[in-house]
């Protein structure tokens, strides 16, 4: 469903990503670990479409589609999502307008009928209730004032309403207390299907025992550098990074 | 939503500047140039008292002694006064109508075009209209209705015909004739505008709004308006304008005075969408408008909201005067600048009387390479005991041409008064732009979306149907704001 190739990405003069491979099908769960400052974040960001970075080399294709090609607000149609890491404040302009701004820009780049005023509503307040949030926080500011946990649960409530293909999350599950991370984790699970795949970024297990990955990578140096199944994650837990750039130079 | 909300959104989304056509009718234009002829002339043809002749003559010699001031941060050629023509009306209007079915088709179609249908069964519910098409006022609807609530809505001229007692009491008592070069000049040639006057205890039964309208080339608008709210009453005024594309600068320079007795609330409200002028800085509105309110009474509040898009050069101060003990006085602004427009804008609060209280909230947008400056003075009298004001001010630049000067100025003679001040100046980041595209919105709607969030404090001053409008002008006047 996703599949990078030969990924080479740089910001001003700084390369940052060389020579990424990735490929996750549809249906999979995959999460990306790795040290600070290893590329993840601009990984996931090139993959929305930032205009922070140049691509120098590769390529990237989802469902069989040039993404590299096409603008941040195309992707999204085409079903990208971005968990942002450090979501972004919008002041005055409220989660409701923004959300529904959102779902109806998508389906109409996709040909599909905007939805109704009431069918809408309906639709969010299903999903604010399935992540047991507080229905206020819709009339207020996107991200306005919001805790950095608050912040990151409602990255995956936008996630519920607009129903992507494909789920980037950048470190979702930092900042969130034991509870969140249960309702976070709810909620990825809860769009987990055999048409969608997910790309988890994460620095810790925890999450992982909620949302089980089929795959585990680790990516250092702007490359994945090991592969694995679940048992990986546990491996790096226990061992940190250290040992797999020893093995690599030995 | 109303159909005609609906109509102003329909019109409004016509781009670029979809008010700026031009209506062929057969106009009587006085030759261009100014001289004490040319006001008796403007005066006889308005069938004018002699009180009235005096006070135009009075304005005109003061203005022969004024300059043009230089002071605000804009720039623009040499205004030639006597290269304007200073009244204009529709042949048709000469025989004044009686009534709306009376007045020339091809002016309602006018209004029609800028979604102000006249005719009262068209009308949005609650809001009476009174329309001024270059010098003269065309026709004010629900007229009936609110005579039954003893409130006046009626064109100046008329007013002057009709209630010569009121608008001798308080006409020039809140600006004063020789207050200012363009109120000079306008005091001298004004030719027609709105007259609001609401009865002691009265609630308007209905929003009042005017729209002025540019049409005839080389003409200049100077429009007096004039609404006095007596003790206990409450009103909201709603003001917008259009003129057509020209390539030609045009002159408008109004006066707006208000009158608050006792406990009595105004609410006025403008969407100003002059002309800007092209892309390249061509043509557009001179706007040099002097509008004040004179909160008189004690508790009456005047409050100024003003959503400005439009002319090329702006020079606009509404304020307040608070003169009552525990009158209030607000002012809240989106001024928007993009292309060569400049604009000169603010308010002044001047509190003479205790327990007074003032509220300023300046959004001020640059793209392009709008040029603009917010120029504020709040000033404690003595006499203000525990005066309060409160002014947030904050700009939002798009692109790095533009500027944002921002002014502010106090003078504080009663050591009692407490002033907060909030200045910010932000630039819409690529951070945000990103988060909403990568939810699918595209960019345009982005920045208007961000922009209309950023002016939400404002537009939510803003009756309903006013700020959808106000959103969509912002919405094209911004277009290719970025990228
Ligand atoms: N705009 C930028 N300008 C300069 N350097 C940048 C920029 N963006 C990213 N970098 C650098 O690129 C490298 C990769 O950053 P990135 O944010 O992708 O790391 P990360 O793997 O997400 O780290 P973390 O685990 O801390 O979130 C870092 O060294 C970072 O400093
Ligand atoms: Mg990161």
């Amino acid at each position: 469903m996703l599949e990078i190739n030969n990924l080479h990405a740089r910001v001003g003069e700084t390369d940052i990503l060389k020579g990424l491979d990735l490929t996750v099908n549809a249906g999979e769960v995959h999460a990306v670990m790795g040290p600070n400052g290893s590329g993840k974040s601009t990984l996931s960001k090139i993959l929305a479409g930032s205009e922070d970075y140049t691509v120098t080399e590769g390529r990237v294709r989802l469902l069989g589609q040039d993404l590299l090609d096409m603008s941040p607000e195309q992707r999204a149609a085409a079903g990208v999502f971005l968990g942002f890491q450090y979501p972004v404040e919008i002041p005055g302009v409220s989660n409701m307008v923004f959300l529904k701004s959102a779902l109806n820009a998508q389906r109409k780049t996709r040909g599909e009928p905007e939805l109704e005023a009431g069918d809408f509503l309906a639709w969010v307040r299903h999903r604010v209730k399935q992540m047991k949030m507080d229905p206020a926080m819709l009339s207020r500011g996107v991200n306005e004032g919001f805790s950095g946990g608050e912040k990151k649960r409602n990255e995956i409530l936008q996630m519920l309403v607009l129903e992507p293909r494909l789920m980037v999350l950048d470190e979702t599950d930092s900042g969130l207390d034991i509870d969140a991370l249960k309702i976070v984790a709810e909620g990825i699970n809860a769009l987990r299907s055999p048409e969608r795949a997910t790309l988890l970024v994460t620095h810790y297990q925890r999450l992982l025992d909620y949302v089980q990955p089929d795959k585990v990578h680790v990516l250092s140096g702007g490359r994945i550098i090991k592969s694995g199944g679940p048992e990986l994650a546990h491996e790096l837990e226990e061992k940190g990074y250290g040992w797999l750039s020893e093995q690599r130079a030995a | 939503m109303s159909t005609n909300t609906q109509d102003i959104e329909a019109l409004v989304r016509n781009r670029p500047y979809s008010a700026g056509f031009i209506t062929e009718i057969d106009a009587e234009t006085l030759p261009p140039g100014l001289n004490e002829d040319v006001i008796r002339a403007l005066s006889a043809r308005k069938n004018e008292p002699q009180w009235m002749l005096d006070f135009r003559l009075k304005a005109y010699r003061r203005w022969l002694t004024m300059r043009e001031p230089t002071w605000a941060h804009v720039h623009y050629p040499k205004i030639d006064y006597q290269g304007i023509s200073y009244y204009s009306a529709p042949k048709s209007m000469k025989d004044r109508p009686k009534s709306l079915d009376e007045v020339d088709p091809k002016l309602l179609e006018t209004y029609t075009k800028l979604g102000i249908p006249l005719k009262e069964q068209e009308m949005l519910a609650g809001v009476a209209v009174d329309v001024v098409f270059d010098s003269v006022s065309v026709g004010t609807t629900f007229k009936k209705k609110l005579a039954e609530a003893g409130v006046i809505f009626c064109s100046i001229s008329e007013a002057v015909q009709e209630h010569p007692e009121l608008v001798r009491k308080y006409l020039g008592t809140v600006v004063p004739f020789g207050d200012n070069f363009y109120a000079a000049l306008n005091s001298a040639v004004f030719t027609d505008g709105s007259f609001v006057y609401i009865p002691r205890g009265v609630r308007c039964p209905m929003e009042l709004s005017t729209y002025f309208r540019i049409n005839e080339r080389n003409t200049g608008q100077f429009e007096r308006t004039l609404i006095v709210a007596e003790e206990g009453s409450h009103v909201s005024y709603l003001e917008g304008c259009t003129a057509p594309q020209r390539d030609e600068n045009q002159l408008h320079a109004a006066v707006v005075e208000l009158v608050a007795l006792d406990d009595a609330q105004i609410k006025y409200s403008t969407v100003q969408n002059w002309y800007p002028g092209d892309e390249q800085g061509r043509g557009g509105i001179y706007n040099f408008v002097t509008k004040r309110g004179d909160c008189r009474g004690a508790r009456s509040k005047i409050s100024w909201t003003q959503v400005e898009t439009g002319s090329a050069v702006t020079w606009k101060y509404p304020s307040c005067i608070l003169r009552g003990d525990d009158s209030v006085g607000e002012f809240y602004s989106v001024a928007l600048t993009h292309h060569h427009q400049q604009a000169d804008t603010g308010t002044k609060m001047i509190h003479v009387g205790r327990n007074t209280r003032s509220t300023i909230v300046s959004k001020g947008i640059s793209a392009g390479r709008g040029q603009q400056s917010y120029r504020g003075l709040v000033r404690v009298l003595e006499s203000a005991e525990n005066a309060r004001n409160y002014t947030q001010c904050d700009s939002l630049l798009i692109g790095d041409q533009c500027g944002a000067h921002t002014f502010p100025y106090t003078e504080i003679r009663n050591p009692t008064a407490i002033l907060e001040h909030e200045a910010t100046t932000s630039k819409i980041s690529d951070d945000q732009l990103f988060y909403a595209r990568s939810r699918g919105i595209g960019e345009e709607d982005a920045v208007s979306m961000i922009v209309n969030g950023f002016c939400k404090q404002v537009f939510k001053e803003l009756p309903m149907e006013f700020a959808v409008e106000a959103q969509k002008l912002l919405q094209i006047s911004l277009e290719g704001a970025v990228g």
